[in-house]
């Protein structure tokens, strides 16, 4: 932390790193509203996909009684691993006191707020009768592993919204006291709502650390139990490919991969969109790539662990799975998974070019797209290959096909999850001011007075 | 977002709860009114026994129909002191499908949906091919019905898996639990929806069908409480299938109505139940299709 001495210094630096974070929100260019009309026209066709789908009945998608999981669960899947980056970033790092981490982290809990509500938006479209949602609060029983994906869900859910919100609040009520008439004045008066009369004193920044450390402490179980469980859907029940003791922690692993993978592209959209190379230096992309590596490493060393050790026995159903994934008609999409999407990135991350901001963020799709197939070979497969014959069934009921209705329905997952983190983005800032401010050791009681530039 | 959502639902649910009262009260004083325009205060009614009589309006009474809730309560609990095992003898399986027939007009199902379904089985390249029917299994340890979110499907007193099409919400999770393929879905409206619109749900055959919900076999427990034998089995025209109660320690042939002891009949012939590693503990047995001619298999084995 650096000393700042002058308070003529001080403000004029606070003015700076404010007029810098507020672009996100002021930005009102083509660019931004083509952008929304883009998010918003998607989203809108593939909602109309689900009302296909509850009209005409899941017949619509290409799912059949063997084969009875698809893409929902697969995108559902991928979208909890998403997630999970909220709880690394904003809670493991800044617990272990990684100051660098800070910044980054707003940026985390904008992914994991729009992949977990999705993820409990497309169970529900993956539902034969969602009208009967209710049910599951009626005659809920808690033997379902289900039930516990509902409730790690909604409380991860609940305190990833804490995260946002609690160190948002002294931002809020900065913003209120020094943005002008360049804001609308619904926007303003959100501020103030929302800042819940913030003043900036002592015993207030003591409860927001307060607070925020219980929070950081209480996600940790719960971020973890929302992947174990949701691994456990398929663990729990007997079918070769899916009957694994280490699927819990092998998911979990999982989801640190994709997740750092999206908060990578997503601080580089970030810093190229709304100028912000200051904030999002090149040490963070470097930082953040060794994460990468890390995590890419344990999850090699889980993949080997998944993998190997069934192919090494062969059991009977087991090894028809195998020979599917290893030379069958899923070789393209396992190996690209584990050699493009895994041990590539492994190799390439470690030499210095690759961490800066561009090949970082390209490696980075790259690990997304593969987290995605892994997402649909862990799901489709298995199902493909029950313990007992698939006989006197259509042909169709052999093979899982995504049907349109299926590629609407995901298209809309996707897009209302970017729809959600870009509204956050035009909504609020991307990195929190104070905490910017604090880093660079300008006092707080700079941060409630009124700009002095206007 | 949870709790948003949930709260609509509660509005609408509300909402369509009150239309539907006000229309069906509606309905029913329009029906009262037309009775009021045919006779005075007499009226005339056929009766179900095929009688015409003259009654009093003021007597006129909406008539008892059997009440959903009462239906799925008596199907829940099952039959008192029973233990409903199948044995299923695959050396007299010819493939003649009679009971596949049999199982699907009686549950209404499509042609592609098989409560019972007979699989061309063979366990190596060296043994022969055979024909396997297989029904639910209806297991002492049921992995679907563990993972059923809302208690669907529920294992009953008398050994029977059940489903109630009325609280299922159509997750699937109980078709990827099941290690023997045993459930279907409806994935579309199911077959002769029209006709059997409006029909009093009957959880013990599982009809009327229902879009978006889970069926399977269910041993025709309606069929049980009338002192009938499960559509399949007596459909069965080779003798391939006793049926019966353990605990009477008697299961009886579907074809030739022969009744014989079940411990000597599994003991004595050798059965064995269907993956049984798997801890599953079905109660279906099999005997060993010794000298049955199945065709060869032309793919699709595992």
């Amino acid at each position: 932390m650096q000393k700042t001495e002058s308070p003529e210094e001080s403000r004029r630096k606070l003015d700076k790193i404010v007029s810098d974070l507020t672009r996100s929100i002021l930005l009102k260019d083509e660019l931004t509203r083509f952008w929304f009309f883009i998010l918003i026209m998607f989203a809108g066709v593939g909602l109309w996909g689900w009302i296909l789908q509850i009209k005409n009945g899941l017949g619509v998608t290409g799912m059949g009684d063997y084969i009875s999981w698809g893409l929902y669960i697969a995108n559902f899947v991928f979208f909890v691993a998403i997630s999970l980056v909220g709880l690394l970033i904003s809670s493991v790092l800044q617990l272990l006191k990684i100051s660098w981490a800070k910044p980054v982290s707003r940026a985390a809990e904008q992914i994991a707020i729009a992949a977990v509500a999705l993820a409990g938006i497309i169970i529900v479209m993956d539902m034969g009768r969602p009208d009967r949602l209710l049910n599951i609060f009626l005659h809920g029983r808690y033997a379902s592993p289900i039930v516990w994906d509902l409730t790690v869900v909604s409380t991860y859910l609940a305190i990833s919204l804490l995260l946002f919100y609690i160190p948002l609040i002294p931002d809020l009520a900065l913003l209120h006291e020094r943005m002008g008439p360049e804001l609308p004045t619904w926007k303003r008066k959100l501020y103030k709502v929302l800042a819940l009369g913030w003043k900036g004193n002592d015993l207030q920044f003591k409860t927001v650390y307060h607070a925020l450390r219980v929070l950081m402490i209480l996600i940790i179980p719960v971020g973890l139990s929302i992947h174990t469980v949701t691994s456990w859907l398929f663990a729990a029940t007997l079918r070769p490919g899916w009957d694994s003791t280490i699927f819990g922690p092998y998911f979990v692993v999982g989801a640190f991969v994709a997740g750092t993978g999206a908060l990578i592209i997503l601080m580089y959209v970030y810093r190229l969109r709304y100028g912000l190379k200051e904030y999002y230096t090149d040490m963070h992309f470097d930082r953040m790539g060794k994460l990468l590596v890390l995590v890419c490493l344990v999850y090699l060393y889980f993949n080997i662990n998944e993998f190997f050790v069934p192919v090494y026995k062969m059991k009977l159903a087991e090894g028809v799975h195998l020979k599917t994934l290893f030379s069958g008609g899923y070789a393209f999409m396992f190996w690209f998974a584990q050699i493009v999407g895994l041990v590539l990135p492994i190799l390439l991350i470690q030499l210095k070019f690759f961490r800066r901001p561009l090949p970082l963020s390209l490696i980075s799709v790259v690990i997304l797209l593969s987290a995605w197939f892994k997402r649909y070979l862990i799901v489709i497969p298995t199902m493909e290959h029950p313990f007992l014959p698939v006989q006197n069934v259509p042909e169709s009921f052999h093979h899982y096909k995504p049907t349109s209705t299926e590629m609407l329905i995901m298209l809309f997952s996707f897009f209302a999850a970017l729809l959600i983190i870009s509204i956050l983005a035009k909504l609020f800032p991307v990195i929190t001011i104070w905490e910017v401010a604090e880093e660079q050791g300008i006092d707080k009681e700079y941060l409630t007075e009124k700009s002095n530039t206007q | 977002m949870e709790k948003k959502t949930r709260r609509n639902f509660m509005k609408t649910l509300g909402a369509s709860v009150g239309a539907a009262g006000v229309l069906s009260s509606g309905s029913l004083l329009s029906a009262c009114n037309r009775v009021e325009e045919v006779s005075g205060d007499k009226i005339t009614l056929l009766t179900s026994s095929g009688e015409l009589v003259v009654v009093d309006r003021s007597q006129l009474k909406p008539a008892e129909l059997p009440s959903l809730t009462e239906n799925q309560l008596r199907g829940r609990k099952g039959l008192p002191g029973r233990s409903w095992v199948m044995v299923i003898d695959l050396s007299k399986c010819r493939n003649a499908r009679e009971c596949m027939k049999a199982c699907q007009s009686h549950h209404q199902l499509r042609p592609e949906q098989h409560h019972i379904n007979v699989l061309q089985m063979q366990d190596s390249e060296d043994t022969a091919p055979y024909f396997m029917p297989k029904p639910c299994l209806h297991c002492d340890n049921p992995p679907c019905t563990k993972v059923c979110p809302v208690n669907a499907t529920f294992k009953r007193e008398d050994g029977i898996v059940l489903i109630d099409n009325e609280r299922c919400i159509g997750c699937r999770f109980c078709i990827a639990a099941c290690p023997y393929s045993a459930r279907v879905f409806n994935w579309k409206e199911p077959r002769d929806a029209e006709k059997y619109e409006g029909v009093t749900y009957n959880i013990e055959a599982n009809v009327p069908q229902k879009k978006g919900t889970i069926s399977k076999c269910l041993f025709s427990a309606d069929c049980l409480r009338d002192g009938k034998l499960p559509s399949c089995v007596s459909a069965c025209p080779n003798g391939v299938y006793w049926f019966g109660d353990k605990n009477e320690d008697a299961v009886t042939n579907g074809t030739t109505k022969e009744t014989v002891s079940f411990t000597q009949l599994v003991k004595e012939g050798a059965a064995y139940t269907l993956m049984k590693e798997l801890g599953t503990r079905p109660r279906v047995y099999y005997l060993p299709p010794k000298g049955q001619e199945a065709s060869p298999i032309e793919g699709d084995h595992i």
